[in-house]
């Protein structure tokens, strides 16, 4: 299979270069652990024995810089989100701590467990669309763009209070559905590269890809700190590239399809902790 | 301007392969190093500069530089189109000479660093780093 | 004054006299380098930081001059001595001619 030579070949050439420490331990501010690696679930065992987070594929450089708040970019973005939390925004004239308070006291656990079922609305929904309902119909304003810096900035301060925490997202009940949907998409080749998530991140991860090394495209550490866009990157941005980068025309964030593979994604790293806003590459 | 295919592709071709060749050091940093040194001698040693032999990405490249006993220090990068990246200048509380930073760097290339030391004296250290294009682009 | 421009520094709250403590400097900045084109072709002007400085007590610790190749969010790693309590100051210099400041205070212990 030509891609399969293709990394292979790379692979050999980059052999002899230390491109990252896959044995790495990842601990924040010092007092922090991160599982980064960790038995893979049940509904995956048949297909990987362990899941891995993006943080052990990356270089020391890049895996230095998430290990202290204040070497990692992406945290500038959760002092500013930080601020938007306790502004008054919208015709109703609350804030996010108008009804939520403390957002280290009333957030903690809620980034592991999501996208999921919402009962009320009846539908799965991710962090960016709870986020928008919340602002749109409790606060009258105007909803953040769905994979806009604001949006980011706040998936990131939400994803703080759950730092450390494992992801925990649900795929049975009433979410099974789009779950299956979602775990489908996973598997289609798309595009005139006619590439599957699973070619590369199932099938090849550990492997080079040109000058980038692979990693098994799990989402715990999302929003991420891209180093070479230098900002934040939501998970539907992240799916639009990739898909596009299969040449393919790509999906749209917040559309079905990238909601029911957030869902499948997220589910593949249950049991790896919670850590964004992470830096990747 | 309408190119043949022909010359699209040679055009492709050319570029592609201008693009495998390392950057050159610039005279530009040749300037920049006389410019900061007035023209004096540069020796090798005595300055430390820290910098991944290859760079995850070329936007943000973690570099730092240590010269105990210098009272600046001039960092290049010899192939960016201006080669100029910083300068420190060190003040009285200090607690090291030395500093760490995040640089773009446009392609392979080497990074310089000129320490001035408090005697007068100018040393300087040098560190190719690898840029790579990355793989899914994305 | 570009828009959003936040400082994030990491300074100990306590040092014993004349220690030499680590600083962390960040701020979030585009750091627009002059480089880039838009999309019809014309370049976007360069717009960046280009001098940091830091003080404590009114005296120098560091003081750096910045070119286009410092990376957007620019960080600076850098030691400092403490002779004895006071404040750090740390500004940042826009090439549109904002200031940017921010302080930590430093107490012997």
């Amino acid at each position: 299979m030509k891609l399969k030579t293709i990394t292979a070949i790379a692979a050999a050439l980059f052999a002899t270069t230390a491109i990252a420490d896959e044995d790495a331990e990842l601990v924040i501010n010092g007092d922090l652990e991160i599982v980064t690696k960790a038995a893979a679930p049940a509904h995956l065992s048949d297909a990987l024995d362990e899941i891995m987070s993006g943080w052990r594929f990356r270089s020391d450089g890049t895996q230095a810089m998430q290990m202290d708040d204040f070497d990692n970019p992406g945290m500038a973005a959760v002092d500013g989100a930080a601020e938007a939390w306790a502004t008054v925004e919208g015709e109703k004239g609350k804030s996010c701590a108008s009804c939520h308070g403390d957002v280290a006291e009333s957030m903690v656990g809620v980034r592991a467990v999501y996208p999921k079922w919402n009962e009320k609305a009846g539908e799965v929904r991710t962090l960016a669309m709870q986020i928008n309902d919340c602002r749109e119909n409790q606060m009258g304003a105007k909803a953040y763009g769905y994979t806009s810096g604001d949006m980011a900035a706040m998936e990131a301060l939400l994803s703080v209070q759950s730092r450390g925490m494992p992801v925990n997202v649900a795929i049975d009940g009433p979410v099974a559905a789009t779950w299956e949907k979602g775990k489908e998409l996973y598997y289609t080749r798309f595009g005139q590269l006619d590439l599957s998530c699973a070619n590369c991140h199932e099938d090849n991860y550990g492997n080079m890809i040109r000058a980038d090394h692979l990693s098994q495209g799990q989402i715990n550490g999302f929003p991420a700190y891209r180093l070479k866009n230098t900002k934040l990157n939501t998970v539907h941005d992240r799916f639009k590239g990739c898909v596009r980068d299969t040449r393919a025309e790509t999906f749209k964030p917040g559309g079905a399809e990238f909601i029911a593979l957030e869902l499948y994604v997220a589910s593949r790293g249950n049991g790896l902790s919670v850590e964004g806003p992470s830096v990747r590459n | 301007m309408d190119f043949s295919r022909r010359d699209t592709l040679a055009l492709g071709l050319g570029a592609a392969a201008l693009t495998m060749l390392p950057f050159r050091v610039n005279a530009a940093a040749d300037d920049a190093i006389a410019a900061f040194t007035g023209g004096a001698s540069v020796e090798d040693g005595g300055i430390d500069l820290g910098a991944p032999e290859i760079a995850e990405n070329g936007n943000t490249v973690p570099i730092d530089v240590s010269a105990p006993g210098a009272t600046a220090i001039l960092l290049l990068a010899a192939g960016n189109p201006t080669p100029g990246v910083a300068t420190y200048n060190f003040g009285e509380l200090a607690g090291a000479q030395s500093a760490s930073t995040r640089i773009r760097l446009a392609g392979t290339q080497d990074v310089v660093a000129i320490a001035k030391m408090s005697d007068g004296s100018f040393k300087r250290a040098a560190k190719t780093v690898k840029v790579t294009i990355g793989g899914c682009g994305g | 004054m570009a828009d959003g421009v936040k400082p994030r520094v990491k300074a100990p709250k306590k040092a014993a006299a004349g220690e030499v403590v680590t600083i962390k400097c960040l701020i979030s900045h585009s750091m627009e380098s002059g480089q880039r084109k838009d999309k019809d072709g014309n370049k976007i002007p360069r717009s960046i930081i280009n001098r940091f400085t830091c003080e404590f007590n009114g005296n120098s610790v560091i003081d750096v001059v910045m070119e286009p190749a410092i990376s957007t969010n620019p960080y600076f790693q850098f030691d400092a001595t403490v002779p004895e309590a006071g404040e750090f100051k740390f500004t940042w210099y826009d090439d549109d001619g904002s200031v940017y400041e921010d302080s930590k205070k430093v107490a012997i212990g």
